[in-house]
């Protein structure tokens, strides 16, 4: 199934102080069941903004193009009916939410999730099973169940609770925006691991990400560079390294 | 307990005790011709066959009433009240209101469905006429209050707990009644405890003993025995000393009543080493979306912490009501004594709401929390209004003081005002404050994690007002979470 997530044309503009901004300006992409792709490129090329238009967030106006997934027109879902089709975004900057328990909000949304998909929902003790496992999985400590959610987290507990998050929601396809910023070595390979045992022929996943590092650990079926709003270049996980080492400058020239 | 065995207990029992108000039944007598005098205030004694100290004690505060004038102070706009305009004496069988559910607000029927209130009990709380008659059939075939009602009665007899409606209280323990009612906070306090004191006729009187913890939360026994729904209630709680007591007033249910003007006055006494803790969940019919026909709640609850190392601790939740007037409040009288203040405030559509906290501290090592969470959306207008008071004798005493507001929207508003009196050198007084608006980022966060809108304000709201919703009795809590939620939806987007 080749059209899993089928991005055509995609065109998004932000509004910046009054002034209309475009930032994505026809992108293509797709992204098969069972892969996973990396978007690399330089700041301001659009890679979060298309994170965020495909999670559904409304303070971007979609102003051309498509975006399908699972045959659906992914553009007209509300973000919790996104949630419920399967898609799941890691936020590159986890939201905190004072006073509320983060296995509470666990729990809430892993349920909301399994009602919308006609699943039943899971009690306290069931949950907190599943919690228990994966939170040992990411080498997490209990306390963070306790904690308010993103409250006082640090940068790498804040990545690990995304990737809990991830896990717990089951998602078809995910997408990971900069989850390897602000993470050291340990818990990059954590987080990643994470990702990795999650691959099946039914998961596929978009890794944005800067550096070629956590490439290492999660390796791509495809890279694609990304430079003012549109996808310039694809190519095997060779292509990660060529940047690495050169830079942008040969593609943003072969792009011109 | 959830909302639906709760009505259906409350129903239940206001079906069969229509009369157990200590009214005499008089079909032809059973509403009063509106307006307010003297007459009105014998009247109302009379029925209820009050002792003569009890009308001198009403017709002194309706006296002082005269006197008094409406107080301007409160952040707070609403049309001139004719007190001649209603009725002050009325059975609550026989009440005006609608011919059936098809002329309730439909905005309040949905609520009800939300939490899960069969129609027959919505009809009820809506105040449809005939209501009452049809349901007794239908809800006893489910559940006995009776025989629970009696058990209760059974347990707190044995404790020695005296808890009974205050006009019972009047004619059976007078001279109880006699001796407390009105010192905390007395007939001429201020012009809506005036009124009160004047022309009550519901409410509760509560007796703990010395040294007696009472065996139960008197919001079981309470909900199922008492409609705690009068225009004007007064409540007396005395605990002895080292006597303990939980109290819980209100019914998350929202519930309409015909008469927009409310004024309850609570008393609490607390004695050496007692503990008086008083929770309320407020839901008063709040109005259409344009706030018309909502409830208007001034009340005056007060406390003392007579004996040394005795506590007063209110909670509060007030979702309800057009207009919320209440400053639950401490007079710390004890040494070492303790108050405290939780309280949480939503406001939605055009629902004002000013109310707050005042602790006065008298005694050295006094110690008192304020806790106060508001939030406002829609065009709705909340304020926090808090005195601390630290008398010269109140050595090292102490208090803190925390002020939250949340805002949904931007059309809404919230002030906090807090006065700070402090005589006393050694006494510390903190002061925190924060106002902060839902984000969208928060919002959108928890969408993209599969909650709806409207679940996602739940989490949030819930999640700020943690701190006092910990207060309530367990079972409490969790149908205050729900209330909250309920209270706000449509407020984003």
């Amino acid at each position: 199934m080749s059209d899993f997530l089928k991005i055509q044309g995609l065109q998004a503009r932000i509004d910046a102080d009054g002034t209309p901004k475009d930032i994505l300006k026809g992108l293509d992409l797709e992204v098969p069941k069972g892969e996973i792709h990396a978007i690399m490129g330089p700041n301001g090329s659009g890679k979060s903004t298309l994170s965020y238009v495909l999670a559904g967030r409304d303070d971007y106006e979609v102003t051309g193009g498509s975006a399908t997934f699972k045959g659906q027109d992914l553009l007209a879902l509300e973000p919790e009916e996104r949630a419920a089709l399967g898609l799941f975004l890691a936020f590159q900057s986890p939201v905190e939410l004072p006073g509320v328990n983060n296995a509470n909000f666990l729990r809430t949304a892993v349920n909301a999730v399994r009602r919308a998909r006609g699943e039943a929902e899971l009690d306290a003790v069931a949950f907190l099973k599943a919690v228990r496992a994966e939170t040992k999985h990411l080498s997490m400590s209990d306390d963070m169940l306790k904690r308010a959610v993103n409250v006082g987290f640090s940068g790498g507990e804040k990545k690990r609770n995304e990737v809990l998050q991830m896990r717990l929601l089951q998602p078809s396809f995910a997408i990971l925006d900069e989850t390897d910023s602000g993470l050291d070595i340990d818990a990059l390979r954590i987080v990643a691991e994470g990702v990795n045992s999650l691959r099946s022929p039914d998961f596929s996943a978009l890794v944005i990400t800067h550096h070629q590092r956590l490439l290492d650990y999660i390796v791509p079926d495809r890279v694609h560079v990304m430079a003012h709003g549109r996808i310039i270049h694809s190519g095997g996980p060779d292509i990660a390294k060529t940047l690495e080492k050169q830079g942008y400058t040969q593609f943003l020239e072969a792009a011109a | 307990m959830p909302a639906v065995t709760e009505t259906r207990e409350t129903v239940e029992k206001l079906a069969k005790s229509s009369y157990e108000w200590g009214f005499e039944t008089d079909i032809e007598m059973d509403i009063a011709p509106k307006g307010l005098n003297e007459e009105t205030v014998r009247l109302i004694s009379e029925r209820k066959g009050e002792p003569q100290w009890m009308l001198d004690w009403r017709l002194k505060a309706f006296r002082a009433w005269l006197e008094m004038e409406e107080p301007t102070w409160a952040h707070l706009h609403h049309p001139p009240i004719d007190y001649q305009d209603a009725h002050y004496f009325a059975q609550p069988k026989k009440k005006p209101g609608p011919k059936s559910l098809d002329e309730v607000d439909p905005e309040l029927l949905k609520t009800y469905a939300k939490l899960g209130i069969p129609l027959h009990e919505q009809a009820l709380l809506a105040g449809v006429e005939g209501a009452e008659e049809r349901l007794p059939v239908a809800v006893d075939a489910v559940f006995d209050s009776v025989s629970v009602a009696t058990t209760f009665r059974k347990t707190l007899a044995e404790a020695g707990v005296i808890f009974c409606p205050i006009s019972d209280a009047i004619r059976e323990y007078p001279e109880l009644v006699r001796k407390y009612l009105g010192t905390v906070v007395p007939a001429g306090d201020n012009f809506f405890a005036a009124l009160n004191s004047a022309v009550f006729t519901d409410g509760s009187f509560v007796y703990i003993p010395e040294g007696v913890r009472c065996p139960m939360e008197l919001s079981t026994y309470f909900r199922i025995n008492a409609r705690n729904t009068g225009q004007f209630e007064r409540t007396l709680i005395i605990a002895e000393d080292r006597a303990t007591v939980s109290y819980l007033e209100g019914c998350t249910a929202p519930q309409r009543d015909e008469n927009q003007l409310h004024a309850a006055v609570v008393e609490l006494i607390a004695m050496e080493d007692a503990s008086i803790k008083y929770s309320t969940v407020q839901n008063w019919y709040p109005g259409d979306d344009e706030g018309r026909g909502g409830i208007y709640n001034f009340v005056t609850k007060r406390g003392i912490c007579r004996g040394a190392r005795s506590k007063i601790s209110w909670t509060q939740v007030e979702t309800g009501s057009a207009i919320t007037w209440k400053y639950p409040s401490c007079v710390l009288a004890g040494e070492g004594s303790v108050g405290e203040f939780y309280s949480v405030a939503v406001t939605n559509n055009h629902q004002q709401a000013d109310t707050g906290t005042k602790m006065i501290h008298l005694a050295p090592n006094t110690r008192s929390t304020i806790i106060a969470k508001t939030i406002s959306a829609g065009h709705s207008d909340s304020t926090y209004r808090g005195l601390v008071r630290m008398q010269p004798k109140a050595r090292n005493a102490r208090n803190f003081t925390q002020c939250d507001s949340l805002l949904i929207g931007d059309q809404c508003g919230a002030h906090t005002v807090p006065y700070i009196e402090s005589r006393n050198m050694t006494a510390r007084v903190e002061h925190e404050a924060t106002t902060s608006k839902i984000s969208e980022d928060q919002l959108f966060y928890c969408r993209s994690r599969g909650l709806s809108e409207e679940d996602a304000v739940g989490l949030i709201v819930n999640g700020f007002c943690r701190e006092v919703l910990k207060e309530l009795p367990m079972e409490f809590a969790v149908e205050a979470q729900k209330l909250l939620q309920i209270s706000l939806e449509g407020s984003v987007g």
